[in-house]
């Protein structure tokens, strides 16, 4: 028992953290119905998987991945993976263009609709619908 | 930078030449994605609404003509190993090109050219003044992450240029607004399934990194080859196929699409559908054939108990729903669901013969629907929409633009001599050969579905009276020759089958040789 709790909960924690984050994330973007709450937890699920990235690089005992400036470099010096940090760089950047479109879209969005709320927009999107549907079908001969 | 055409094996003796030979002829690969990247910042410097369409056309025919001289150089089979700033792989970013991206380099970049003429004009009507240079900006970005999407021999390179597209895509769709505001909602909803969808391709990378180490495609492949039982791999795997299936719209995955597709400017619904899903499509392929194994995916049993019956469900399924539709681009727009539905089937088969149907399909297709949905843009630029009563009677007041969207029609529902019938003709043969005839009969079957919905458009052209508000104009001919280029490569394609044929043979060639295929000469 005692090694299940050392080996599967601690050895794996990053492991842990990064999926419960990520199910939050997803929670928060499938189940609210405000459309910042959505951006907020898309957010939540690209930052868990910032963090498998990251702590996939760490390696034990290791240090900053920088070398020094006179470049003599120590061969006992364990550094840290740095490839993974630079692919999350890109990767944050990519996050932040994506958040800053979507708050862009959904400044337009409450100019168009009057609202953020998921539930309001479907309503009058189905109105939207159902009142193109009866104008369209009814010129067709019913036929729609 | 260099560049070099390397045999595989001989990378040492490749990275000895690399800073010999510097022609343009060699810089290819790279320009491919940089000339359309460069264009667009230089749109918006210049600002110029004189210049915008000029340059961005220029950018796009430039590129039009690299990836035809790539497509020449490697459709025999040839593979060319592009490595930026002169890093070899595995630690720099190459670019890969074989007969598989080389052809779908050809597909998107030979439907930017033809969309951008047109798009002259009907951008001009659905999209505000003030924002046309922007428009083309984001529209060569647009271009410029999916050629690299399709040129990167790196996996996480696909990653970021996929983000790239999927940026501009957005934005794109938004551009509709105002013409209908619910292409706002469409944007807003396309991005929130693009990014998660991108987002799990990230974490199936991340799982594939920790296993190997690597992120060169066919470094990856290397390593991975005797990791078949290996539990993260198989999340991984699991990770990518969800995340590009997002992006491909596989048919429980697909939501995003018929409204992204019905409220974007008709330009823009003419390019996303006849090149975002198919460059989607083939990121699928690279990475089920050449990064993981053909023998895998029958190990895993993905193809078998996943994929094939969610082709055959997309093919039915799609094109009822696509029947019962009032609006043409909604309609177009679950047909092309139901279409990607027989490049998987193709996929599915894990023949040959299978994967060239998947592969022609995929170009045949892209053709067919920028047909249809410039015909449709047109209809809606004279008559106001692009609902079945706006369409009415279009026969008779736009009779060449009719008149093409019926060759398009044809070349959806598979009429010999068109486009369609030769990719329908080889996934029959496909499944023919696997002894599924059951299959063959399915493929049958809902091209009849394809037929009813077909019908209605033509119906309703030519059987139908026009509204009375509408007078007799024909589409001006910067949109009309466009559209008559890809009704009339529909029917070339249909009858002169050697280049699409051989491309599509080679790529499919490459693609069961697996990781070896990416070695291959």
């Amino acid at each position: 028992m005692a090694d299940l709790w050392a080996d599967f909960i601690i050895g794996h924690v990053n492991y842990w953290l990064f999926t419960v984050l990520m199910m939050t994330g997803l929670y928060a973007v499938v189940a609210k119905g405000n459309f910042v709450k959505k951006i907020i937890g898309l957010n939540m699920f690209q930052s868990a998987v910032f963090m498998l990235y990251i702590s996939m690089g760490k390696v034990d005992g290791g240090t900053a991945p920088i070398f020094p400036v006179d470049m003599k470099i120590d061969p006992a010096t364990v550094y840290t993976n740095p490839l993974p940090s630079v692919l999350i760089l890109t990767a944050i950047v990519v996050g932040i263009a994506t958040t800053a479109l979507a708050l862009a879209l959904i400044v337009r969005i409450r100019e168009e609709f009057g609202t953020i709320e998921e539930d309001d927009i479907l309503e009058m999107e189905t109105a939207m619908a159902a009142e193109e549907n009866r104008l369209h079908g009814q010129t067709m001969g019913g036929r729609a | 930078m260099a560049a070099e055409t390397m045999a595989a094996g001989g990378t040492e003796h490749a990275a000895q030449m690399a800073h010999v030979a510097l022609t343009l002829a060699d810089q290819l690969p790279v320009l491919q994605v940089l000339v359309p990247f460069l264009a667009a910042p230089l749109l918006v410097l210049i600002g110029s609404k004189r210049l915008a369409w000029p340059i961005a056309y220029g950018a796009t025919t430039v590129a039009f003509v690299i990836s035809i001289l790539l497509l020449l150089r490697v459709i025999g089979g040839e593979v060319i190993s592009y490595h930026l700033g002169g890093w070899a792989p595995p630690l720099g970013i190459e670019y890969r090109i074989d007969a598989a991206n080389a052809f779908v380099l050809f597909l998107v970049t030979g439907i930017a050219t033809v969309v951008m003429p047109y798009a002259r004009v009907s951008i001009a009507r659905e999209v505000p003044e003030q924002h046309t240079t922007l428009f083309y900006a984001i529209f060569l970005l647009c271009l410029t992450g999916q050629l690299g999407v399709t040129i990167t021999g790196d996996a996480f390179n696909v990653f970021v240029f996929l983000e790239i597209s999927s940026l501009a895509t957005y934005a794109l769709v938004a551009s509709g607004a105002a013409r209908d505001k619910r292409a706002l909602t469409a944007a807003y909803d396309y991005l929130i399934m693009g990014t998660i969808g991108a987002t799990f391709f990230v974490i199936g990378l991340g799982l594939l990194y920790m296993v190997t180490g690597t992120l060169n495609m066919a470094d990856l492949a290397e390593r991975l080859a005797d990791q078949t039982g290996n539990r993260t791999v198989r999340a991984a795997f699991a990770f990518i196929i969800v995340g590009i299936g997002l992006k491909a719209a596989i048919y429980p995955l697909h939501l995003w699409l018929p409204n992204a597709y019905t409220y974007s400017p008709s330009a823009v619904t003419s390019f996303l559908a006849s090149t975002s899903t198919k460059v989607a499509v083939y990121v699928l392929l690279r990475f089920m054939f050449s990064v993981f194994q053909p023998q895998y995916l029958f190990e895993v049993k993905t193809l078998e108990f996943i994929i094939i019956p969610l082709a055959l469900l997309a093919m039915f399924a799609a094109s009822i729903i696509a029947i019962f539709q009032t609006d043409l681009k909604r309609l177009l727009a679950y047909s092309s669901i139901a279409q990607i539905g027989y490049m998987l089937l193709g996929i599915g088969f894990l023949t040959q013969t299978g994967l060239t149907a998947a592969i022609v399909h995929l170009f045949n297709h892209g053709i067919t629907k920028a047909a249809l949905f410039m015909g449709v843009g047109a209809i809606v630029l004279r008559n106001g929409g692009s609902f079945m009563d706006r369409i009415a009677g279009a026969g008779k007041t736009m009779p060449w633009t009719s008149a093409a969207m019926v060759i398009g029609g044809m070349s959806l529902i598979g009429v010999p001599g068109t486009a369609g019938f030769v990719s329908k003709w080889v996934l029959v043969q496909g499944a023919l050969e696997m002894g599924w005839w059951p299959v063959a009969l399915l493929i049958v079957l809902s091209s009849l579905l394809a037929v009813i919905y077909v019908w209605r458009m033509v119906e309703a052209m030519y059987l139908m009276p026009p509204p009375k508000d509408v007078v007799a104009r024909e589409a001006p001919l910067m949109m009309l020759v466009p559209i008559w280029i890809m009704a009339g490569s529909c029917i070339y394609f249909g009858l002169n089958t050697d280049l699409t044929m051989a491309a599509a043979t080679s790529a499919a060639k490459g693609f069961m040789a697996g990781s070896a295929g990416m070695m291959l000469h």
